[in-house]
């Protein structure tokens, strides 16, 4: 019931955050929730199944891309954001394959040099991607009944396939495949020893993970209506990773609050003018070292406070495992 | 119909020069309970990972319920209706009881979609329940598998491999590390679930006081080749076997 009422809560919330802000600051929060969805997907391949990537940034990317060239060419929102998701779905199960091979920081390189593949692919097929130009002024969706004009109607199209996004993340977390994946992190042999086909949940951790990204990306596609190479880079893997691991891998909310600590804090950080990357460096340099488990890991150590008998994970105590 | 449940044929598995296990044959019928000894060294964890798919033998052949599983990998193996403990602590410590005892049956349960679709428990809490209780750890049901004692674990563990009723459960060093309550009370379980449920045992174990009480039959093992076979009694009193590893 509690939990419930704290959901409601948070629901309202989204839908009143942008009323009465300015433009910008609705382009903040779509971006925050865009990323969020990107970051909740890395979660499930990293915080719930154990398996490190640093390729998420790209799948943005793929997602993007799919979605600006088919949007373009005149296809509905819609039908390109599928496609999108499909297209990352299977290249996630293709990036997944080496998971079966290699794991902790070699798997890393792995997806990062996939990372850098996409961008490189992305800026040499100009025919496809518009090279180093990208592609632009790609249409905002029409739903007929619910015409995108302003960043306004965009975030609440956003806040829409959001929570539609979370109640399915949910809905997996919480299924036999959700259970499977705990198991795959946690112990992999004596899940196997159980009957879990531990090659096929490894390769889906990836691929339900990349398909995120892919939403992510068809919606980045219209909201920015401008995509190019460098805005899909390595350096915007480690972002969602940190979002991640700020947030608390292996937590459902995680991801949103780490998402907002690395795309909302800088914004409130601005009125220290040059100082505020310095200060967001910091604290979030203090937060791994006093929380690795991080934002959410706090919340479990207060609440252990509190109630003594309930146990704080210890898996995420040293934050997740890379 | 034969009742033969496992038959191991002539395995032989050496590491370069090393010859861990030197063609051992045994059967293993329904409902018994075997005990597998020898000293360190002897070759009883390689023939148990032949066993279980996790080391291909050089030569010979491992049977369950008449199929050939050499090579066969641990989900496919456990969806033949093998069971396995392990050495070392193997529950999952971030789940709950009750999650680990699902999961341990929820494989064996519908398809990958129905298991994406359908309920998040399998429709296994029922199932997982008498499991629970059967092994006495309902007060822990909501507990973290991680906060368990060693003991308790052990039993999770236990209770895990009999989950999806299996036919046949391997038992590497179930008394390991336990103490003498707890393994009074695990001996006891699983001599009831043998009774009750007629499912055969392969057993690894060091205390004998444990092997001869559980098994029905041991089989010996030095130096990668069996040395003696037979009930506890003549096990006991076989001077090779006391000579070799029970000493004086």
């Amino acid at each position: 019931m509690k939990r419930n009422l704290f959901l409601l809560a948070g629901l309202i919330a989204l839908f009143l955050l942008p009323i009465g802000q300015g433009n910008y600051f609705i382009l903040i929060l779509c971006s925050w929730l865009m990323f969020t969805i990107a970051a909740m997907g890395l979660n499930l391949t990293l915080g719930y199944a154990g398996q490190i990537s640093l390729a998420q940034a790209s799948f943005i990317g793929i997602g993007a891309y799919v979605t600006a060239i088919m949007t373009l060419a005149g296809i509905h929102w819609i039908l390109a954001a599928l496609a999108s998701v499909i297209v990352c779905f299977v290249i996630g199960i293709l990036i997944g394959f080496p998971a079966l091979r290699v794991k902790g920081h070699f798997l890393a390189f792995v997806t990062l040099a996939f990372n850098q593949l996409v961008v490189l692919v992305a800026r040499n097929e100009d025919w496809l991607t518009g090279g180093s130009y990208g592609k632009f002024n790609m249409p905002r969706p029409d739903f007929g009944f619910y015409h995108i004009r302003t960043n306004l109607d965009m975030y609440y199209m956003i806040v829409v396939i959001f929570v539609i996004f979370a109640v399915l993340m949910y809905g997996l977390i919480r299924s036999p495949w959700g259970r499977a994946f705990k198991a795959l992190r946690e112990n992999p042999i004596r899940a196997e020893s159980l009957g879990v086909d531990t090659r096929r949940i490894t390769l889906l951790a990836f691929a339900v993970g990349s398909a995120s990204a892919g939403l992510a990306g068809a919606i980045m596609s219209p909201l920015v209506q401008f995509i190019e190479p460098n805005s899909f880079a390595l350096l915007h893997s480690l972002k969602i990773l940190l979002m991640v691991i700020v947030g608390g891998a292996g937590y459902f909310f995680g991801p949103m609050l780490g998402a907002a600590v690395v795309i909302l804090l800088p914004e409130f950080l601005r009125f220290t003018e040059g100082y505020y990357l310095i200060i967001y460096s910091a604290l979030v340099i203090i937060l791994m070292v006093f929380s690795p488990a991080g934002l959410m890991g706090i919340g479990e150590k207060i609440l252990t406070k509190i109630r003594p008998n309930q146990q704080v994970r210890k898996d995420m105590e040293k934050g997740a495992q890379l | 119909m034969s009742d033969t449940v496992l038959s191991v044929r002539n395995i032989s598995k050496s590491f370069g020069n090393i010859h861990a296990v030197r063609d051992v044959s045994f059967d293993v019928r329904k409902g018994e309970v075997l005990g597998l000894i020898g000293p360190n060294g002897s070759g009883k964890s390689t023939l148990f990972n032949c066993v279980l798919g996790q080391l291909t033998p050089n030569q010979g052949e491992v049977m369950v319920n008449g199929r050939p599983v050499s090579g066969m990998r641990s989900n496919d193996l456990n969806k033949l209706g093998v069971g396995r403990t392990f050495q070392q602590l193997s529950v999952f410590p971030q789940m709950t009881v009750l999650d680990n005892i699902i999961l341990a049956g929820q494989e064996h349960h519908g398809t990958m979609l129905t298991r994406l679709f359908g309920k998040p428990d399998a429709g296994l809490t029922p199932e997982a329940d008498q499991m629970i209780e059967f092994f006495k750890l309902e007060h822990l049901r909501d507990e973290m598998a991680g906060s368990l004692s060693y003991g308790q674990q052990k039993l999770l563990d236990a209770a895990m491999a009999f989950m999806a009723g299996p036919s046949l459960v391997l038992l590497d060093e179930p008394a390991g590390g336990v103490n003498l309550t707890m393994l009074g009370h695990l001996k006891e379980r699983l001599k009831t679930y043998n009774e009750s449920h007629n499912t055969t045992f392969v057993v690894i174990e060091h205390n004998m006081e444990f092997v001869m009480s559980l098994c029905s039959r041991i089989i010996v093992l030095a130096e990668g080749a069996i040395i003696a076979e037979g009930s506890p009694d003549e096990i006991r009193s076989n001077q090779q076997v006391i000579d070799a590893y029970l000493g004086g």
